[in-house]
């Protein structure tokens, strides 16, 4: 089962306690935007394979939401940041790179040619 | 490929079984193919396939990173139904339902299709409304289901408690001929027959890089090497997101686990295939007298192929509630799969921003029905470079353009 720290009443959250609310730090696009930028801001989701930054509510504890930074490959949890963060803290990117020393925290699609 | 019959059984039956032949052969990769497909699930395969049969195009390999059917194929609960709501979804679904009504004799391979009805359980005033409006859309569509009374609920099963303590049975939605099948057989018959057309399945082959020229594709990096192709078909299910990254796009699709289970054998009890969405659970009995269980998806995206304790308790509760003959079951196996989940719960079959490059995917927990019919759409667009009419309301503009399919209700438990 899935357990993670909720930040703000500062104890462990089974999954059961928990309402997952999807990919984090998306950033919704200014009134000039384009349909595309509109388009990937409101359906694409990265969806990796290895680490991955998520929004979750302690729907049956104090009701917030927080972020999580989880690998979705080994459901290693890397920890968890309240929810006003606007990018993943520089502790939990450290702490990702010690055991994904490959990963790019830049989110950039990957094009081979 | 030598016919499998009665005959054949009993001619092996004298020679102590010796004389049956590999169901397909295990090629090495060559360095080219016209098509290419990634994924041999059922829809990679049944893709592959009608693109021999209805195309005659034979120059094709199926890439496996595992080996084929292992995936959500063989890890699925082989429910096939076609009473989904909106036209689109009802035309691809029963297209595949009338697909699999033949299919053992098309194959030439048992794949035990069972057409002993589907009876989806209306346990709420809204859902009496919701099944009552998706049986009018479905005589319209051509699709033969029913609204049925409590009454002939229990007629048709038996086991079931329709005085349920929380969530009375009000009825339901009735497809007589809906069922299931055999899943592993599915993927064996089209890997058989794609393989008899002189089709490269390539197992233990994984696709890692995706190779482009000029806004096309050119072919595909692999753990055997490098493949050229002419067109690219990508058939992964949930790992559709890294196969779309490979290839420089975006999906909405988001990959969480889906469980199942089986209990030990027993006598037969039940001969329909029983759903019921309020509470989270579904039913059916196997041949082999396991009764096969499912539920609910998890909350989390998720790639281990392994699901949540909680999800586990909360299927066999609602189970105990609607047949509490199962209280006392004994749990054989169980199991997870990654589905590929779209927020329409409707499939993706679509060109894609990269040229030659085809995608087939988002069915998340209920495409095993679809696996005909899916495949079908699947290479008439490969084949024609633009998606026919079964697939074009599913392509990937369909986001940007508002033009949901919503079958949320229709895919209200996972299935
Ligand atoms: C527990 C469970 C119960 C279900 N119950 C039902 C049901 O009752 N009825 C129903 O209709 N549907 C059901 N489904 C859904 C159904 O199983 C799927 O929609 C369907 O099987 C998908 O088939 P597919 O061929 O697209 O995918 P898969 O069978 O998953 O095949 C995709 C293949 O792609 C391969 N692959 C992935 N990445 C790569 C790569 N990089 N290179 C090469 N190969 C790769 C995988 O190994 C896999 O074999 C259920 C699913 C689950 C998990
Ligand atoms: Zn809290």
């Amino acid at each position: 089962m899935l357990i993670l720290h909720c930040p703000y009443c500062d104890l462990n959250a089974d999954e059961t306690e928990l309402a997952g609310g999807g990919e984090a730090h998306i950033k919704r696009p200014g009134m000039d935007a384009d349909d595309t930028a509109f388009e990937t801001y409101l359906f694409s989701r990265k969806n990796p394979r290895g680490p991955h930054f998520e929004r979750w509510r302690h729907a049956n504890g104090c009701g917030k939401w927080f972020h999580a930074a989880r690998c979705t490959q080994t459901l290693e949890v890397f920890g968890t940041y309240p929810a006003q963060t606007l990018e993943p803290p520089a502790d939990i990117i450290a702490k990702i790179r010690k055991r994904h020393p490959d990963w790019q925290s830049d989110t950039e699609v990957k094009v081979a040619s | 490929m030598k016919r499998y019959s009665a005959f054949a059984i009993a001619r092996e039956a004298f020679r102590y079984h010796t004389g049956w032949e590999r169901a397909w052969r295990s090629p090495e990769p060559k360095s080219r193919y016209d098509v290419v497909i990634v994924g041999a699930g059922g829809h990679g395969l049944a893709t592959a396939y009608y693109l021999g049969k209805n195309f005659g195009i034979t120059n094709v390999a199926v890439l496996e990173k595992g080996w084929l059917g292992g995936g959500n194929t063989g890890r699925n609960t082989t429910i096939i139904r076609s009473n989904y709501l909106q036209d689109p979804s009802a035309a691809i679904y029963e297209k595949a339902r009338g697909l699999y009504e033949t299919l053992s004799q098309d194959l030439n391979m048992n794949v035990m299709f069972s057409p002993r009805g589907v009876l989806m359980l209306a346990q709420t005033e809204h859902e009496v409304r919701g099944y009552k409006r998706t049986a009018q859309a479905n005589a319209y569509q051509g699709v033969d289901t029913e609204f049925v009374s409590p009454e002939r609920v229990q007629e048709l099963c038996p086991i079931l408690d329709i005085g349920g303590p929380r969530y009375p049975v009000l009825g339901a939605l009735w497809q007589p001929r809906g069922g299931t099948a055999r899943h592993d057989a599915v993927a064996w018959g089209y890997a058989r027959a794609c393989s008899d057309m002189g089709m490269d399945i390539i197992q233990k082959c994984e696709v890692t890089g995706i190779t482009q020229s000029g806004g096309k594709v050119t072919g595909v990096q692999t753990t055997r090497g490098d493949i050229a192709c002419g067109k690219l078909g990508i058939v992964v299910a949930g790992h559709s997101g890294q196969l779309a990254e490979m290839a420089g796009f975006r999906l909405p699709i988001e990959s969480v686990a889906l469980q199942a289970m089986v209990s030990e054998p027993i006598k037969p009890c039940m001969d329909v295939v029983v759903m019921a969405n309020s509470v989270h659970g579904y039913m059916s009995q196997s041949d082999k007298g396991e009764m096969v269980i499912g539920g609910g998806t998890d909350i989390y995206n998720n790639y281990t192929q392994r699901g949540s304790f909680n999800h586990i308790e909360e299927t066999v509760r609602s189970l105990i509630e609607i047949f509490p003959i199962v209280s006392r079951l004994k749990m054989l196996r169980q199991w997870g799969g990654i589905v590929d989940m779209t927020g329409d719960r409707s499939p993706i079959i679509s060109p894609t921003p990269l040229g030659g490059c085809f995608i087939n995917c988002g069915w998340g927990t209920g495409g095993f029905k679809a696996i005909p019919g899916s495949g079908w759409a699947m290479a008439d667009m490969i084949a024609r470079d633009a998606p026919g009419p079964l697939a074009a309301a599913f392509s990937l503009d369909r986001f940007a353009e508002g033009r949901f399919i919503d079958e949320s209700v229709a895919a209200g438990v996972a299935h």
